[in-house]
């Protein structure tokens, strides 16, 4: 890594790395935004965090322990040699590009490999072939490769160069200066402006808004679309003009650089004061300011420094399994060489000590070599060198070029281009491909994934009249196409003009001036904690919390309800063209247990009035018992809405008497100053308040699916492929959305949920789901499970009659993690179809994945969009990111990126199949041709007195591999299908042999080496036993060594090229053009390496002068050519055409027809059955976390929002389900399950 | 960004796409052959190559079997001279000897003589590589460099004509052959030139150039093992002196196993042989220089007609007649599978 060491950019500045780890790593791209992406090599990462700061940089070489950065003062800062601003990612220039590329190609082993044989084929005493049969193929594939790391070098330099030539404003010695952003040193005082990128990690010391806050935007560090707050000091926040600032000199004494992005611990010394800095007080790079006009930082950290880049650089190389596979293979085959070697090398000493020591006369020993003992130790290396093709350096090279060509198949594919976001599917990792044909689990995230987070105002139901539905078409689920116009809101000039809404008659009772539509709307307009950005007149931009809260505040504002401004205190709307500002009282924020959000508001009138908005469930409890008529009306709404897959919230309001209020608000306020038990007080306060409320009416938003989700779950279902949802999201949310995509469905046999929260009752729970699953399986085929059960219990539940499903909650799942309960957990778990986990973290995410992995032995993959999905796109085999989004973190860290959820059937049915078909055929074929080409000099051996002497001319083992038999298996590699793509669609189980390993596998190895093996004994013994005491038709000698050369050569590429000609099986033009070229080329070759021309040229090196001609001439030479090939050939048609007969995989395809096609009706029935089922009640739409209530009130203390990665806290929550099922416990109905329970509201 | 996207989505028309082109390669649609492995095809392959096979079988045995061929292992027969040549020091001394056999049949045709050596492995790897191709194409070329050695120079400097292992090994027993009539014998006339390839004798063997060939090859020294200097090789013939000499040219084409036969002369077919070799007595004449008792090698002289496969060499056709069979039987073999496997199949549907 010592390469890595300074770089000279800004030619004054030494840009110093910190950590090695950037040597290795690499930014790529910025595409627009912030967006690096940075790969090393786990270990080196890991390695190089304990030495973190030592790597001998510009002589910094201590261990930083603390950081002290005065502000204002660069001589001091400079003395401890912080890392500057800029940032390096790119490995090479000009100079260093060619030993460093080279340094690094030969530590690859094979490469390490081919240059050690090159070495001992400089040694005279054993070189058994030339030095060019090795070189020429090693420079081939280093300058291949060394050509595509300069490329993406070069684009490296110039994304570097493009971030370290940002712009920013220092204030250096009093005057704000445009510097370049590598040229921006620790303790420099920058101001940013709104919208800027934050150029490194810096200490807020003051901003435009009140207080000190400014808002940022952390998408592209933890990927989290919400803004969230960062507030400066107090003692700092004063400091508002560039003179005050200059005179600032506070020192800070922090901890060292870290990757920690929601931590940071520091103290600012400053006037003899010492002040406790937070995270709160940080803007880390890669931020944007948003909503603030300006602010000042202090750089605590500066460019490879920064926890942007700390943190990056997270991702392991990733190996497909076949790449495994093949490096055992080929540490075996090494393994074999060297008995080989072993073998011939004995056999070499034994023939030298009984009839070399006798030919001496006219062969003598070489110089040095005294002993038939060490004649044979010479000939081992002599052996080694020739029969080194067992293992073609060209094997490498051509995988990643087959890979390489399936992943431009990825990128070019137009079935996976979608036009509405204009992102084409991109493969970013070109080596995984073959994989993709091997995927048992998924694991999927919710948000963005599988639903579009896009929330739509889609129906609602006031005062008993439900609104929303398209009257005259078919339905919500009529084509775009068909629907009428969209209301036109025309009227309203603060309209959105995004926001769709199909039924004209709610405007209408708006227009007419309807007051319970008002009320309804003003409710939506005024309990929200969105904020609100008014750029120029009119344009509003709404910030939510969540899209649900987004959607309703701007369903209101359409209808003529425009929430326009907030201050801590009031709320402005406009409503109808009239704006009126109401004091805003409290927030009664959301948090989970409540399921519900208040806002008390007093109207310009002076009327106090709490409006409410909630989860039906909670909500309907809590009315006045005058809306008995007007709940049972809404209910059936909500059922009806939610039946149709729309999450729900109930709205409500209620008149405070001014006394109550006054009385209440005060002890509110000593709540909340109460030392103890703060929350308990509240909740307790808020739920006394919340009560006896009148009921407005209820909304329904729709939760978009992504397009053509179910259609795909069902399809990768057949296709027996997993399917796992981990979800941030509630329970109800995601059990909502399983229903919906058709992962859980009312046919199930039953839908476990597992809830419990201490170790103990999520043990009861699983163990529980286990023993139905088995009782039923039991009851199904009795007599033959008795035997089994005594077996291992996982052999029986993976044979588990039924469909299950598994859901459960983040808390439980925490438990079940644990060490001695994750067995169980995953027994239970993939013994059934569906598996749900909600509530989950970003970590618990990729610990599922991991535990999958670490058990099940199977190909994972992980799908997301989010950077919560970060963790688990990275941990699983193959990581999917969806593009086209706003976050791009997920994409960074995928493989593989496309924009719809529903391209994942393609991926994997399609491109999956065929590169992982392809790859094997590949694989089987490459070994194949390799052993038949190189067991000839073994068996040759046994003749030419162990020699090491060639059975072919030595142009032709070099070109062997890289010419006469290389494109022809990569057309088949590249271009190879055995159906077309329409049929893995139609029958998914066409899936399986990649999940089963079928195609390449130890055996299947064995079976190609034999076949190589036998092929090559063929090809020897044949022209051996022609060639014995054969003469030429016109009586000259026939057996000489250059025409046994000519032959063997001839009938091996004939018998190779047939059978890759019975290997292939699409032919396309490529493939016709490179099999036949490929022979063509051969002869060509042969003739020239054997003409006249040459031979004068180079007498030495050509000396099969006049062979071809005189060989190939001669009728025994092709009859004996063409026995080779019949004999070689013949057998395998014949074990093809009887596996094909016998054990047709193909006709089981046929024979699955049957079966598929039934399967298939039976699912398309479920499907639209379930569609229709209603029976399930939706979740309510609300975020994940509590709002900026209480920052908007209190406009200061706010709750630190930016934890999302940690936020999950392990809450009690009455499940919604739960609740369900209490309910018909008591109606003392015998349906105990969600889904019994879906079954009976189904009959009712 | 989300505002961005829906912009740029409006205003698509005008920016490149980025869909990727509807072409037939990129979409993996290519106009293909898609061969299968049907009943049909595999069965016409199998008794096509069946019949292929036992028709060239049946020819080549028939052929083979037209060959007369002659062979008589002399390494025994001349035991003095055998052992005498295994003290190296009597290289100069001659040692002939000759052996007698009947020709119970007349050998029609074009007759030609082989000698053949057993368990000299001309193949072996420091064997093969022992020559200078530079040299032999009457270059002038320093072959300290090239892979003779030690056969490359004396210890004096000076260099050997020609240099390596394979020259210096080179066969040098003559053979004559003479037909036993009426007591008396008379001698069969055998072409010595003609018997190389054209390419060998015209392009890849060239004598140095000068106004004679002994000073061609002055400075130069004979190998070690040769009684004779290169350019004394025939002295009858100019032609076939030096380099170019066919016995030399043959020797020098390595053969590929340890036990192979070099053509030697061919019967001129005038007089008395002109329809071949009739029967009666015979005998060769040999002058027995070539030691191979020392690594326990025989020497055979041989003579043989050829037909248009070559040789007398039963392999080729026995192999063509075994898998003709083998190709037959097994298409059989596998109509019968398949037929039973059919029936299988309906029933199977049938259910």
């Amino acid at each position: 890594m010592g390469e890595h060491r300074t770089h000279n950019t800004a030619g004054e500045t030494p840009c110093s790395l910190s950590s090695g780890v950037l040597g290795l790593a690499w930014l790529s791209g910025w595409r627009g935004g912030w967006d690096v992406r940075v790969q090393d090599f786990g270990a080196v990462w890991l390695q190089v965090q304990g030495v973190s700061g030592c790597m001998g940089v510009t002589g910094r070489c201590v261990v930083e322990e603390e950081r002290r950065v005065r502000a204002n003062a660069r001589e001091y800062n400079e003395k401890f040699q912080y890392a500057s601003n800029c940032i390096k990612t790119s490995k090479y220039n000009i100079v260093t590009f060619l030993p460093v590329n080279l340094f690094e190609q030969f530590q690859e082993v094979a490469n390490t490999y081919f240059l050690f044989l090159l070495i001992l084929q400089l040694i005279p005493q054993i070189s058994s072939l030339s030095w060019f049969t090795t070189i020429v193929p090693l420079v081939l594939v280093l300058t291949i490769t060394a050509v595509k790391d300069a490329t993406d070098d070069y684009f490296r330099h110039k994304s570097d160069n493009q971030v370290n030539n940002r712009q920013s404003q220092v204030l250096i010695s009093g005057v704000l200066q445009e510097e370049q952003w590598m040229n921006v040193r620790v303790g420099d005082i920058i101001k940013l402006e709104n919208n800027q990128f934050v150029a490194a990690d810096l200490l807020l010391l003051s901003s435009s808004e009140p207080h000190g806050l400014c808002y940022i935007e952390t998408a592209e560090l933890d990927g989290e679309t919400n803004m969230k707050v960062r507030q400066a000091i107090p003692i700092t926040a004063e400091l508002g003009s560039t003179s005050q600032l200059a005179r600032f000199d506070g020192e800070v004494i922090c901890e060292p650089p870290n990757n920690k992005l929601d931590k940071f611990g520091g103290t600012l010394y400053w006037k003899e004061n010492k002040y406790p800095l937070s995270n709160q007080n940080m803007l880390l790079r890669g931020c944007i300011l948003r909503n603030t006009e300006w602010c000042f930082g202090l750089v605590i950290f500066a460019g490879p420094d920064t926890k942007l880049m700390q943190n990056s650089g997270r991702t392991k190389f990733k190996r497909t399994s076949i790449d495994r596979l093949m490096n055992t293979l080929v540490l075996w085959i090494f393994g074999f060489l060297v008995c080989m070697g072993v073998i011939l090398a004995i056999g070499n000493a034994i023939w030298e000590h009984e009839v070399g020591v006798c030919f001496q006369i006219y062969l003598p020993w070489d110089e040095g070599v005294h002993s038939a003992f060490f004649s044979g130790f010479l000939s081992f290396w002599s052996y080694i060198i020739i029969l080194n093709t067992v293992v073609p350096i060209s094997l490498y090279v051509s995988v990643e070029v087959i890979r390489l060509g399936h992943s431009y198949f990825i990128n070019w594919d137009k079935k996976m281009y979608c036009a509405k976001r204009r992102t084409p599917a991109e493969a970013r990792t070109t080596t995984l491909n073959e994989e993709l044909g091997q995927v048992e689990y998924i694991f999927s995230d919710k948000t963005g994934t599988l639903t579009q987070n896009i929330m739509v105002f889609s129906k609602c139901s006031v005062n008993g009249h439900s609104y929303g539905d398209v009257q005259d078409m078919l339905g919500h689920k009529a084509e775009l196409g068909e629907r009428p116009e969209p209301v036109d809101f025309s009227f309203n000039p603060l309209a959105d003009p995004r926001f769709q809404f199909w039924d004209p008659s709610l405007l209408e009772a708006v227009k007419l001036g309807d007051l319970h539509v008002h009320e309804f709307f003003r409710l939506l307009s005024l309990c929200h904690t969105v904020m609100s950005e008014e750029k120029s007149e009119g344009e509003l931009f709404y910030k939510a919390q969540s899209p649900d809260e987004g959607a309703l505040v701007t369903a209101a504002r359409n209808f003529g309800f425009v929430f326009r401004s907030r201050t801590p205190k009031t709320i402005t709307v406009q409503e109808l063209g009239q704006a009126i500002t109401y004091q805003l009282l409290a927030i009664l924020d959301f948090n989970n247990i409540r399921k519900r959000m208040s806002v008390i508001v007093r109207s310009p009138e002076g009327k106090i009035r709490l409006y409410c908005k909630g989860a039906d469930t909670i909500l309907l409890e809590r009315l006045h018992p005058l809306n008995q008529d007007l709940t049972s009306i809404t209910t059936d709404h909500l059922n009806e809405y939610a039946g149709e897959g729309l999450r729900t919230l109930v709205l409500a309001y209620r008149d405070l008497e001014e006394s109550y209020y006054k009385d209440w608000s005060e002890r509110l306020h000593r709540a909340g100053s109460a030392p103890e038990a703060r929350e308990d007080h509240l909740a307790r306060l808020y739920d006394e308040v919340e009560h006896d409320m009148m009921l407005l009416g209820a909304t329904a938003i729709e939760d978009k699916l992504q397009q053509g989700v179910p259609e795909t779950i069902a399809i990768l279902t057949l296709a027996n492929i997993k399917i796992w949802v981990l979800t941030g999201d509630k329970q109800e949310t995601a059990v909502n959305i399983g229903y919906s995509c058709k992962m859980l469905t009312d046919d199930m046999t039953e839908v476990f949920v597992v809830t419990g929260h201490t170790v103990l009752e999520v043990r009861e729970e699983l163990r529980k789901a286990r023993e139905k699953m088995m009782d039923a399986s039991r009851s199904v085929c009795n007599g033959f499970y008795q035997e089994k059960l005594s077996s291992k219990l996982t052999s029986v539940l993976e044979a588990i009659a039924g469909e299950y499903a598994l859901v459960i909650n983040g808390h439980s799942l925490a438990h079940a993690l644990e060490a001695d309960m994750e067995v169980e957990f995953l027994e239970t778990a993939c013994a059934c179809k569906a598996v749900i986990c909600c509530r989950v973290t970003p970590l618990q995410k990729a610990q599922v994945v991991e535990l999958v992995k670490k058990y099940k032995k199977a190909v994972t993959l992980a799908i997301g969009d989010g950077a919560n999905d970060v963790s688990m796109i990275k941990t699983a085999h193959i990581g999917v990111g969806i593009s086209g989004q706003e976050g791009i973190q997920a994409v960074l860290a995928s493989d593989y990126s496309f924009s719809q959820f529903k391209f994942l059937q393609r991926l994997l049915l399609v491109h999956g199949r065929w590169s992982y078909l392809r790859m094997c055929k590949f694989l089987c074929y490459f070994f194949y041709k390799n052993f038949a080409f190189t067991m000839v000099h073994f068996w040759f051996g046994f003749f030419c007195g162990f020699s090491a002497q060639t059975v072919y001319d030595q142009y032709f083992i070099t070109l062997y591999n890289i010419v006469y038999t290389s494109l022809p298996v990569l057309a088949m590699g590249v271009f190879d299908q055995d159906v077309p793509e329409q049929r893995s669609m139609e029958y998914p189980k066409l899936y399986e042999p990649g999940q089963l390993n079928l195609l390449f596998n130890k055996r299947e190895f064995f079976i190609c080496i034999a076949q190589g093996i036998y092929t090559s004994i063929l090809m020897f013994f044949i022209p051996y036993g022609v060639f014995a005491d054969a003469t030429r038709d016109d009586g000259a000698q026939l057996a000489d060594y250059q025409s046994f050369a000519v032959t063997v050569a001839t009938s091996l590429v004939i018998v190779v090229s047939v059978q890759i000609g019975l290997d292939t099986g699409f032919w396309t033009a490529i493939n016709h053009f490179f099999i036949w070229g490929s022979l063509a080329a051969y002869f060509a070759i042969l003739f020239t390496m054997h003409s006249d021309g040459l031979f004068r040229m180079f007498p030495n090196q050509f000396r099969f002068v006049g062979n071809a001609q005189n060989t190939l001439a001669q009728p025994t030479v092709w009859l004996t050519i063409a026995l080779t090939a019949v004999v070689c050939i013949v057998p395998v048609v014949a074990f093809r055409f009887l596996k094909l007969d016998l054990k047709p995989e193909l006709s089981d395809t046929v024979r699955y027809t049957q079966l598929v096609r039934k399967k298939q009706k039976t699912q398309h029935r479920c499907m639209r059955h379930a569609g229709r089922a209603g029976s399930r009640r939706s979740g309510y739409a609300f975020s994940h976390q509590e709002g900026f209530g209480e920052l908007i009130m209190s406009g200061k203390n706010m709750r630190l929002s930016s934890l999302a990665l940690s936020s999950f806290a392990p809450r009690p929550s009455a499940s919604w389900i739960d609740t369900l099922r209490k309910k018909k416990g008591c109606e003392g109905s015998s349906a105990s399950s969600p889904g019994g329970a879906a079954d009976k509201t189904l009959r009712v | 960004m989300k505002n961005k996207t829906s912009v740029l989505s409006r205003e698509g028309e005008a920016q490149p796409s980025r869909c990727p082109d509807n072409s037939a390669f990129k979409q993996q649609r290519l106009p293909a052959w898609k061969p299968q492995l049907t009943i049909a095809s595999v069965l016409s392959c199998f008794f096509l190559t069946g019949a292929f096979c036992l028709t060239v079988g049946v020819c080549l045995v028939l052929s083979a079997n037209s060959v007369r061929e002659i062979q008589i292992d002399y390494s025994d027969k001349c035991s003095d001279c055998s052992k005498l040549r295994e003290n190296s020091s009597n290289w100069n001394k001659e040692c002939h000897c000759s052996i007698n056999f009947t020709l119970k049949e007349d050998i029609l045709g074009d007759v030609f003589m082989y000698y053949g050596l057993q368990n000299f492995y001309q193949n072996h790897r420091r064997y093969v590589i022992s020559r200078s191709d530079a040299q032999l194409l009457g270059r002038n070329v320093n072959i300290q460099r090239s892979n003779c050695a030690p056969f490359s120079t004396y210890r004096n400097g000076t260099p050997m004509a020609p240099c390596g292992a394979i020259a210096n090994s080179m066969f040098n027993d003559t053979i004559d052959l003479f037909y036993n009539i009426n007591s008396s014998m008379i001698q069969v006339p055998l072409l010595k030139t003609g018997n190389s390839w054209w390419t060998d004798k015209n392009v890849k063997f060239r004598n140095p150039e000068s106004y004679n060939l002994s000073s061609a090859f002055a400075g130069t020294a004979r190998p070690p093992y040769w009684q004779k200097p290169v350019y004394l090789l025939d002295e009858e013939d100019e032609r076939n002196n030096g380099y170019v000499n066919d016995d030399f040219i043959i020797w020098m084409r390595v053969s590929a196993f340890a036990t192979f036969r070099n053509l030697y002369r061919r019967v001129l077919r005038v007089r008395r042989f002109a329809e071949g070799l009739p029967a009666g007595n015979y005998t060769f004449q040999i002058s027995y220089n070539f030691p191979v008792t020392r690594f326990k090698g025989r020497k055979h002289v041989i003579l043989s007609t050829v037909v248009w496969s070559g040789g007398s060499n039963p392999f080729l056709g026995i192999a063509y007649l075994v898998s003709g069979t083998a190709a037959t039987l097994a298409g059989f073999v596998i109509t019968g599978i398949h037929l039973k496997l059919r029936k299988k199949k309906t029933y199977f549907q049938k259910q």
